[in-house]
Parts: C-alpha cells; structure tokens; sequence
C-alpha cells in the first residue's frame, strides 16, 4: 500500500500533497520537511530508493519537479517507479508538455487526476485510455459551463484535433442538448 | 440514437472528473487564485509570505461566513484555501465550510468540495461525522457522478464507527450495472477491510462474486482485499490458487484487452498482485506450490523486454519462485534472474539484485559466493542506500569466520550515517553478531564499546540489559568469566580517565553498572579511584538524573576503605537535598551503607549476580502498621490501577512504574501492590500479603524475556576451535567436492576475477576474507541465521549439555529441505511424478482452459461439474470474449460439504455423540487424502485423522506423524497401517497443551507406500484456536480469592460491553460463557469473577469490572502467555457477537 505522495521542486516547495493514512498535521509538516532534505540532497547517479523509519522512499526527478512516493516494505520498488511515471504520463496527457507551472496553477485539477488513477493508496485504474477519458471529457464539461467565457484556453486547442468529438457528444447529451459535431458545440459555447 | 446513448454508457467514467474550475487555464491570468500565487512568488522573505497569507486567509474567512457568498464562490475560495493549507497554513475555519460545499453545491460545486474534505481531515477527525449524511444522500442518488464521488470519498477516509451506516448502501453498489461504480464500492469494501475488518465478515462471499467478476479492472480491485486477507490466513484460500493460476496466465498470455497494456506489457499491476497472493498461498504448502509451477516458469519467460516494469515483475517473480515450495528447474531460472539484476549496470536494477539476495541467501549461499566481486564493489558503493542493502546481505551470511570484518565494514557505516533508523537498526544487528560469533573477549568487548558509543542513546533498550545480563550471568568456565569481566573492568577505567563527557547516557549506565559489580575483580585498583571516576561523571553537565542514580547505586557498591568512604559522603550530601525524588532516595542508600558495612554486605552481596533474592513483595512486615492506620482513620489501600481509572478515565497511562531501566535492588521498597479490587474488598488489607511471586519483587536485573543470543556455543567456538571443523563437516557428498575446491584456496574459488591491478588485489582480499565459510561450512550453520530457526536452537542449546547441539543440528538440516541431498532427491522424485501427472491430465486441461475455467489440481472433474452447475445458477462467470475470467471454484463451503458428511460417518463410534469441529483438508497426494478434525471432550481434545485412499490398490506402511511445539501430542489406540482401496482409516490424537499461543500449529507429515513404488511422504498442517482447550474451571469465591493471589502473569485490557436488554455485565458474561466455556464465580455489583482452566489443569482467572461504558478485563493464571491468548479470544468472542 501507498502512504503518501509528494510533489515538490527543486527549492523544495510544495506542489501537491496526498496522504493516504490518518497522519497527523505535525507529523505531516515533519515527513515533508524530511522528505525535502532527504530528496534533494541525493547526488545524482544514485539509485532512486531510501528509506524512511519503516517505509520505503521512491523518488524520481522530472524537469524541476520531484515526485516522492512512499510504499510500506513489502512493496516493490520498481513499480512504484512506475506508478509515478504513469502518473506523469497522465499530467502530461492532460496539460501537454507538462512543467511546473501547469501544477501551480491548475493543482486541483492534478488532484482529480491523481484520485483517479489512485484510491485509498491503492492503484484503481491502470489504463491510461479510460483515466485519460475521464480527463478529457472533463475539459469539454468545464468549457460548456464557461458561460461569458470568449477565449478558450489552451487545452481546448489541443484535443481540437478529433477527440473531442465523442466527449461533446456525451457531456451534453447528459444535459438534454443533443450537439453532434465540434463545430456546432463550439459555436454554442459561445451563444451560452 | 441508441448508439449515442451507448457511447454515453461507455464513457461514464469520464463524468468523474468533471470540473468545477471555469477557464482553468485561464487562471493565470485573471483568477485571484492567480493573483494569489504570483503574489507570492514575487515575495523575496518567508516573513513577508506570511504576511500575505494571513491577509489572504482574513480575506476568505470574512467571505465564507457572509451569507451572500454563493456556492460558486464558495468553491473558488476553497481552492484557495487548500492552497493556502498545501504552503503550510492552518484554515481549519474553512473545514466546516468544505463540508457544506459538499453538502449543498452542485455536481460540480461538490467536486471540489469532497476534495476540499480529503485535503483537510483525517479519518479521525470529529467534523467528518457531518458528512456522513451527505455520503449516506449521494450514495442513493441517480446521478452516478454523485455516486462515484461518495464512493471515492469513501475509500479515502471515513469515521470507522459509522461504518454499519453506509455498509449496505455500499455493498449494493457491488451489483451495479457499470463497472466503475462496482470497482469503486469493491475498493471502499477493501478500505472498511482494512480499518474495522470485522464490520466486512460477513459478506465475504461477496469479495467472491467481485473476484469473478466480468470487468478486470473489478477484478483486479477485489485482489487488493484477497492479498490482505490470504496474508492473514493462507489456509482459508487454497482452493482459490487454482482460480488465481488461471487468472495470471491469461494476463500473462495476453488475453487482457489493450486498455490495460502497460508499455505494451499486459496488466503489470495485476500481474505483480497476483504472484504476491501466489506467494502467500504456495508458502510450506508443496500441492498447492505445484499448481503455480507451471504459470511462474511462464512469467519468467514472458518478461524478457528491457523495461522497468518488466524487471518489477521479474522481481517479484523471483521472490514467489523463493518463498513457494521449492523446485530446482525454477530455482535455477531464478538464480540466473537475479545474476542478471545484480550485474546490470542500472543502479536501480542492482539495489534489487542485492534485496533478492539477501531474501535468498539463507537458502542458496552459492549465489552470494557467485556474485561476490559484485557485493564487494556495493560496498564502496558513494551511494549509502546500496551500501547499507550490502551490509544487510553481508548480515544474513555472517558466520564466525567472517565476522570480524563484517563488523567492521558495520561499524564504518555507523560512524558516517546520519539517519536515526539506520543506526538503531545497524547497532541491533552489530550486537547481535556480536554476542553470536565473538572470536574473543577483547574483540566483544571492543566492538560493543562502538556499539554503545554509536548507538548512543538511540539504540533499543535491549541492547545494554542483554549485555549486562551476559556479563552477569556468565559461561561454563569461571576463569573465563572472570576474563571477561575484567576485561570490560579495564577497559572502562580507562575510557572514564579519558573524556567521559562524550559518552551517551546509556554507555555510561553500563559503565558503572559493570564497574560497581566488578572493579573488585582487578586487584591493584583502589575501590576509592574507581569511586572518584564515577564522582566526576555526577558533575557533568549533560548527565542525566537517570545516569546519576546508577552512579549513585554504583558508588554504594564500592564504599570500601577510608577514602572511598569520605567521597561517598560528600556526594551523598550534595545530592540528598535534590529535588529528584529518586535521586534523594539514591542519595540516602549511599549514606547510611557507606556508614554501615556490615550492613551493606547484606544489602548488596558481592557476586551473587543472578541469584533471584527472596523478596516479601507484599511487605507483610508492615502489616501491624497498615492496620494501626487504617484503625486510625486512613483511607484503604487502593493499587496504582484503580487509581488512575478514578482519576483519569480513560485515557491509557503506563500502569508500569519502572521500567528496565532502574539499575538493581530496592525496587522492593516502592513496589506497587497489584492486586484486583475485588479482593481488596472482600479480604481486607492483609489479603494481599502472600502476594509473593509478585513480578516487580525480584532485586535482580530483570531481564526476563530479554533474548540472549550469545550462549555457550557462541563461545565455544572460541574456547574449542577444534570443534568447531567437525560441525562444519555436516553431510551433502554432491556438494563437497566444489567446496573443498573452493577452500584449497581463495582465488581459484572465484573464477570472474581477473587479479591484475593492485586495488583488485586488495578486493581479492577483502572477498576472501568476507566469504570465508560459506563455501566450506554447511549451509545449515546459514539456515540456523534465521531468525526463528536461532531462537529455538539456543534455546534447547541452553537446556542440554554442548554435545546434544551437533545432533540438533543434524536434525535441522534434516528439516530444511533444499539443503540436503535426501531431501533434493525426494523432491525431483516428486516432480518427476507430478510433471507425468501432468501430462496425463493435460489435454482435459485445455479443453477446460479454452472454456475459460480453470480447475488443475487431482480433482479436476468434480470442479468441472460444480462449475457447471454454477453456471445455470447463478450468474455465470464466463465472458465470451478474450476477457480475464476468474473461475470460481464454487463457494467456500460446497465442495467440503458431501465429504464432510461423509467422513464424519468414520468417526469412532464413542466419539459421534460428541461435538466436532468442521472436518477441513490436510493435503492431497495422489490418491491419497488427509483430512481432520478435533473432538471436545471434557478432559481431553482429540485430534481426529483421516486418511482415505480413492486409489484402486490399498495403500500400505502409513505412518503419521504429528508434531508441534506448542502441544503434546500422544496417540490414541491403534494407527492404521493399511489403507484398502476406496476406504478410510482413522488415527486419534489426544492434545494437550504446552505453551499457549492464540492458534495452535499442528505440523505433520505422512509417510506411506503404493504397492509398486517407492515411499513417499506430504507434509499437512492443522490450525486450532485455543479455545478448543478452554474448560470451564468450578471454584468458589474463597478459592478463587487465594488461586488469584498465586498467580504471577497476568494482563488488563477494556473489553467493549454487549447492552442487551439485560443487565451488560451478566449479558457480556453470559456471552463469554457460552462462547468460550467460561465459569461465572460469581457476580457482584458492577464486578464478576469468572474462572476456566486450559487442558489438562492449567488455571486462569478472569476479573471484569464495568468502568466507564467499558469492561476493564484483569486475568491472571500461573501460565505465561495464557492470559493474553485468552484476553484475544474474549475480545474476538465480543466483536463477533
């Protein structure tokens, strides 16, 4: 089982937090603190392990973010490696070319992916195609509820290319509007 | 139309993560949480962050409250609020607020709210039981977004009392149409599993259905339930090994949908979770191990990309090839996996390899010889992490050749490791290696000088009480001990001369312990010196009061001569005016026995160590002047317990007023008197005085249950070297002549080397001096480093005379099957016969493989026929298409049912009026089939084997054998040598029990003969509560009163109360009586004493009280062990009812 999961840059602060035990708020503020000096003093070509009390510490490094995962011992190391680069995969699905800033600004949005794919620190989903729908299809519903919005951000653009198509089809059949094509939804998002 | 509404149905999920935030991307520019988040980045000083922030806070706090904040901006605020709490600031006003979002918003609104909700509290906080009304309304509602939103945070965090509440709501999702909902209520179920598992017992029929579900990702969750509960209890799953089997080779084929392809390799996650489950099922079970055989050689196969993942799965491959009964074509497949890992040039690969060694070792020592240089260059590794994983491999292969070095390599790392839990953990392991194989008293004493100046004041307690005690105690040899102590003696003088201020605390303790019992040994030291080094560690700053009182006990014990005298003096003036009671109290010992020698040599009895000291604990002496008191008008007597309940409630506070930790003696003077309140009611104030074996009484150390490692042997080996080769020489002639090669000489044995340079040269040295004694010694002495396998040895070590130890250890490696050659061929003997089975029963197999069903062990076509009975039945659990199916092979009962009818008929025929316990399979070996059962009778309980033999030929020479540590076993009449064809014979075993543990292990073996073939044998184990040994015990209150007083193990613990509409008391009683045939003595008020005695005539006394809505539970009984095992039964029975 997964304890907890740390998002943190290079000076060492915050991005995201998820605690998958009761921990108290203390306590919290201690590992996070540990975790931080611990991480970042590891020299580069060491292995990606270290251990913690009794819990194992996986951590890997993306641009300038740190991902620090930490699994109870008998967990295997190797996969939850992979359980963080999945995760990025899917942030990087989301946001495309993911960087540090798209986890600033947009943090709850990295939270909603995260309890999708992980639950009660356990993995739920593994797929990549159904978390990704989920994702998507969530963009489609926040721009249908733009009302007043006149520019549409960038992840409109990016899943403009055909995806889309599906997911407008679903949202909005789910609010009694029948659309069909992009063209016909985009054009409605603006009447709204 | 339809097809819209299908792509609608297909794409559900993605309704989950519907989002609340408007023009997220936006946010950057426009949104205050925007404006927030440059705000602070544009801040260059933490005070002025702080500043911010709290204005930001004020901010949102004002506008939560106000009314006419909408729930839409309710929702942005949040966001910012969690922000806000992710830099470290507390908002706990907003808790509340979080909660009404979630409570009152839309979909949407809600979303953020729940999160908002995980963010802030834990399971334990007080405010989540206001949102179990709103789970309790998204639960039911049609809305499945809302659904799964409760479902999700449900699984995160939920209040464990208010379980029952949502359970049925929950469970019913179990049936839903779409299958996330399903997987999401299957890792809710898992989560109550996991906090309050049995809230969940009774719908453990469910956790099958989910198992068998059609959707492998429903599937998959239900696994995370399946391992926990297979951890817990291998025995009650082993007829789903063969579900599982079939599950993992279908992933493994590929036959899961794309969807789950990770990196182009199928379902790893799954993959991983279910060779862990494998492992916990094969564990000492070789039938069921045989079953996954075939499916781990294919995983092994399969896995052959170079990714990550695959190594993951490998790994974890290997671990469940090492943990299931052992077969040596596998085996080796796996050795040369892990060679692959550990020479990898990926760090992370070889961090692995090491852990797979170290798991491996004890059974394969050739491996670590094999990679030898490998370990040699991880220990100059720059990275500490892979250091300190060499180090626990070089821990698991240590032996008393090599010890001196590993120690050292050891104490290297201690010296540069700055991590509290490394050290604690690396200077238990130094000691231990210490006390085992110490070459010499020197080198012991050396060694645990670094230990404790290292370990500081860290490092278990154990540690230090575990070296005195050796110390006090002593080997065969006095001249030997006397070495040894004055050794130690010489040593700390010499450590005090220097710089004591550096030493830590505990180091000090044991100095002055060791220096008052035995500076006398070294005749040219004055007492008065040695009473002036210890009168300098009282002036130092950092001595804490704890040190100062072993000090102070210390100078006490040498208070010889003139001199030695006046310093006491002046000590004990300066600290009989401390404010530290127990100081004082040191203090005033010091005085008057540095006054009075003659005195002091009663007191303090030079070399008596060990000797147990008859203490009145229960003070009877003072009697006279208790009654005077109590005639005066003073309060009667009320023990520390009693007390406390008064006083503080509930809250839990050490009922132990000193720990270990109080150096000798005079801990008669403040111990408590324990005695339940009952009787100090009923008997008056000198009821307790015969309280003699009261555990606090002893003026010895206590250390008892302290292990001690180094025993006899430890130093035998140092005392009789030339012992030490004949133990070594223990049997395996296949083996011996690689050994003796490799013993002739160091660098023949190592034929990757390539001894050029000079640093090889000097690694060359290292490694011979590391892996020295592997090779040429037995891999027995490998095995007894186990944990277990020590204990139980030096503990019958310490009973017997030295020369029993080398037939022990003969009959251990008897034991440990990949170690011998016997037992290597048994087992290739018996894979012979079963891959013959195989192929017999194959072309069944697939036939039943291409419906999707999977049965593979000898009773193939029974399952086969359950399963399609199952199929009209209920919902089938067969999908058409390529998809995962987990074939169920019936429920749990069914297939033991008809049998169980039918052996109970064979019971012997005095034995069918009584009652039985459920008859539950042993093990199955072709034909023949052992299943048991036990039988309460009054005085006795009886173990009830049957063997039926379903084969055509009778079977012949059966013997039984029935073997366990925590019991006596003795036969019954006449066992069974031959078993007719198609029959049943019986064999009966009276139980007793010798040492209590809350289930009992029977391990046996059978051992039989076909006609025309070969001997051959299976290994079964049996599983019994303790409860089957419980008999109610008649006494009356006055015997009851005087048996309780002459027990010494006892323990307390709150028992929750079942409020019937009786009185609870009597109803919880009545259920403990019923439940575990208990005696009710008799009931009181508020209190009860209840009585039962354990086979034969074993007694143990229970004492309940209610207190505060609880049962305060008090038993005592002359056995040790016996009341916590019983304490866990009665807290089972309660939960249960």
């Amino acid at each position: 089982m997964m304890r907890f999961l740390l998002l943190f840059s290079r000076q060492g602060k915050l991005r995201l937090q998820k605690w998958f035990t009761p921990i108290p708020e203390r306590e919290k503020k201690k590992i996070i603190r540990d975790m931080t000096t611990m991480v970042l003093a590891r020299q580069p070509r060491s292995c990606n392990f270290l251990h913690w009390k009794d819990l194992k510490i996986i951590y890997k490094r993306y641009a300038s973010l740190y991902f620090c995962l930490a699994i109870e011992n008998q967990e295997n190391e190797l996969l939850a490696l992979e359980v963080i680069h999945r995760y990025v995969e899917l942030l990087d699905k989301y946001f495309g070319n993911v960087c540090e800033l798209d986890i600033i600004f947009n943090f709850e949005k990295a939270y909603f992916i995260l309890d999708e794919f992980l639950l009660g620190g356990e993995i739920q989903e593994t797929s990549k195609q159904i978390v990704n729908r989920c994702i998507e299809s969530s963009d489609m519903l926040q721009e249908y509820y733009c009302e007043g919005e006149t520019d549409f951000p960038g992840t409109w653009r990016k899943y403009h290319g055909g995806v889309y198509e599906q997911t407008c089809i679903l949202t909005c059949g789910l609010k009694g509007i029948e659309i069909t094509a992009g063209e016909e939804y985009r054009s409605r998002m603006y009447c709204i | 139309m339809s097809d819209v509404v299908e792509k609608t149905l297909t794409a559900l999920p993605s309704l989950l993560s519907l989002d609340s935030q408007p023009g997220s991307a936006k946010l950057s520019s426009t949104s205050k949480l925007g404006n927030l988040i440059r705000g602070i980045t544009e801040l260059t000083s933490k005070h002025e962050e702080e500043k911010l922030i709290q204005r930001e806070l004020s901010a949102i706090k004002e506008q939560v409250s106000s009314p006419n904040t909408t729930m839409r901006q309710m929702k942005e605020l949040m966001v910012r609020t969690i922000y806000c709490e992710m830099l470290g600031y507390e908002a706990s006003f907003s808790y509340i607020h979080a909660i009404k979002l979630a409570q009152q918003g839309t979909v949407l609104e809600k979303r953020v709210g729940y999160l908002a909700v995980s963010l802030f509290l834990n399971e334990n906080h007080e405010l989540l039981l206001l949102l179990v009304n709103t789970v309790l309304k998204d639960l039911q509602s049609t809305n499945l977004i809302e659904v799964c939103m409760a479902l999700t945070v449900v699984s995160q965090m939920f209040p464990k009392d208010m379980i029952p509440a949502i359970l049925p709501l929950v469970e019913e999702k179990l049936n839903h149409p779409k299958e996330i909902i399903r997987r999401k209520a299957v890792l809710a179920l898992y989560k109550f599993y996991l906090i309050a598992p049995n809230q969940v017992q009774h719908i453990h029929n469910k956790f099958r259905k989910a198992l068998c579900d059609k959707d492998p990702g429903v599937m998959t969750a239900s696994l995370h339930i399946y391992l926990q509960m297979i951890q817990e209890n291998p025995e009650g799953y082993k007829d789903l090994t063969a579900s599982f089997v079939a599950i993992l080779k279908q992933v493994v084929g590929g036959k899961l949908p794309m969807d789950f392809n990770y990196h182009s390799v199928p379902a790893p996650w799954l993959q991983i979770q279910l060779l862990r489950i494998l492992s916990f099922l094969g564990k000492n079970d070789q039938s069921t191990s045989e079953i996954m055989h075939e499916v781990l050689d294919e995983s092994l196969r399969r896995a052959e990309m170079n990714h990550n993942i695959t190594y993951a799965i490998l790994y974890e491959c290997v671990k469940c090839i090492y943990t299931i009964h052992p077969k040596s074509e596998l085996l080796e497949k796996a050795a040369k996996c892990i060679g692959n890992f550990v020479l990898s040039p990926k760090i992370n690969l070889k961090y692995l390899g090491l852990k797979a060694l170290t798991y491996v070792v004890q059974q394969d020592p050739k491996l670590a010889l094999q990679h030898q240089m490998t370990i040699i260059e991880c220990l100059d590794h720059p990275d500490l992490i892979i250091k300190r994983e060499t180090l626990e491999l070089l821990f698991r292969i240590t032996n008393a050749q090599n010890v001196t070095v590993i120690v050292e390599k050891m104490l290297e790392f201690l010296r540069i490791s700055k991590d509290d839990h490394t050290t604690i953990d690396l200077v238990g392991k130094v000691a231990e290696l210490a006390e085992k194989y110490a070459p010499d008293n020197e080198w012991f004493i050396e060694t645990m000088n670094t230990v404790f100046s290292v370990g500081g004041d860290m490092m278990q307690p154990d540690i230090p009480n575990s070296f005195l005690k050796l110390l006090s105690e002593g080997f065969d040899s006095v001249e030997e001990d006397r070495k040894l102590r004055l050794f130690a003696v010489n040593s700390y003088i010499s450590l005090l001369q220097g710089e004591p201020g550096k030493l830590p605390q505990r180091f000090l303790q044991v100095i002055s312990w060791v220096l008052g019992e035995y500076s006398h040994l070294r005749e040219d030291l004055e007492a008065a010196v040695v009473q002036r080094l210890l009168a300098r560690l009282l002036d130092m700053k950092n001595c804490s009061s704890e040190t100062k009182s072993w000090v102070l006990t210390a100078m006490t014990k040498l208070c010889e001569g003139a001199s030695g005298v006046s310093v006491a003096q002046q000590v004990s003036e300066t600290y009989s005016s401390s404010l530290d009671t127990v100081l004082r109290q040191r203090a005033q010992e010091l005085q008057h026995l540095s006054q009075d020698s003659e005195l002091r040599a009663k007191a303090l009895p030079r070399g008596v160590g060990l000797e147990p000291v008859e203490v009145d604990s229960s003070l009877s002496f003072l009697d006279g002047f208790v009654s005077e008191a109590l005639a005066a008008g003073a309060a009667p007597y009320k023990p520390p317990h009693q007390r406390q309940e008064e006083l503080a409630g509930t809250k839990a506070l050490s009922l132990e007023p000193y720990g270990l930790s109080l150096p000798i003696s005079m801990s008669s003077c403040i111990t408590d008197r324990q005695s339940p309140t009952l009787l100090s009611m009923s008997s008056g104030l000198s009821g307790d005085s015969t309280d003699l074996s009261h555990k606090g009484g002893s003026a010895a150390l206590k250390l008892d249950g302290v292990k001690r490692v180094w025993g006899r042997e430890g130093y035998l080996s140092h005392k009789e070297p030339v012992e030490e080769p004949a133990q070594v020489e223990v049997p395996s002639p296949v083996r011996s002549p690689s050994r003796q090669g490799e013993a002739d000489s160091s660098h023949s044995r190592t034929p990757t080397l390539t001894p050029t340079p000079e640093s090889d040269q000097e690694k060359q040295q290292l490694a011979s001096s590391l892996f020295v004694g592997l090779g040429s010694q037995s891999s027995v002495c490998l095995m007894g480093k186990s944990e277990q396998t020590t204990q139980r040895f030096r503990r019958k070590a310490k009973g017997h005379s030295a020369a029993s130890s080398t037939s022990e250890q003969m009959s251990n490696s008897a034991v440990s099957p990949p170690s011998t050659v016997d037992s290597l061929l048994c087992n290739n003997l018996l894979d012979s016969n079963i891959t013959s089975e195989l192929a017999v029963s194959s072309p069944k197999r697939t036939s039943q493989l291409s419906q999707g069903l999977a049965a593979t062990n000898g009773t193939c076509d029974a399952d086969t026929e359950l399963l399609e009975s199952d199929r009209k039945e209920s919902k089938p659990a067969v999908i058409t298409d390529s998809y995962v199916v987990a074939a169920d092979p019936a429920p749990h009962a069914d297939p033991d049912r008809p049998k169980d009818l039918d052996l109970s008929s064979h019971l012997p025929a005095e034995l069918s009026g009584l009652s039985h316990s459920e008859i539950t399979h042993l093990c199955t070996n072709q034909n023949l089939e052992l299943s048991a059962c036990h039988v309460q009778k009054e005085d006795s309980l009886l173990l009830i084997v049957f063997i039926s033999n379903s084969s055509d030929s009778a079977v012949q020479q059966i013997l039984v054998q029935v073997d366990s540590d925590e019991l006596e076993v003795s036969c019954v009449g006449d066992s069974p040598v031959e078993v007719r064809s198609h029959s049943v014979a019986v064999c009966q075993y009276s139980l007793s029990v010798k040492r209590p543990a809350v289930h009992i292990e029977l391990a046996g073996m059978v051992s039989y003969q076909l006609p025309a073939g070969s001997p051959q044998s299976a290994p079964f184990s049996y599983k019994l509560p303790l409860t089957s040994f419980i008999r109610p015990l008649t006494v009356s209150t006055e015997e009851y009163g005087t048996m309780w007083l002459a027990f010494s193990h006892d323990t307390r613990q709150n028992l929750t109360l079942i409020s019937d509409d009786q009185e609870p008391l009597t109803a919880t009683l009545n259920v403990l009586k019923r439940r575990l045939q208990l005696h009710v003595v008799e009931i009181i008020g508020m209190e009860g004493i209840v009585a039962c005695r354990l086979l034969q005539d074993q007694p143990c006394l229970m004492h309940c009280r209610v207190h505060a809505g609880t049962l305060a539970v008090w038993l005592r009984s002359p056995v040790p062990d016996l009341p916590d095992c019983l304490i866990y039964h009665c807290q089972r029975a309660l939960q249960g009812h």
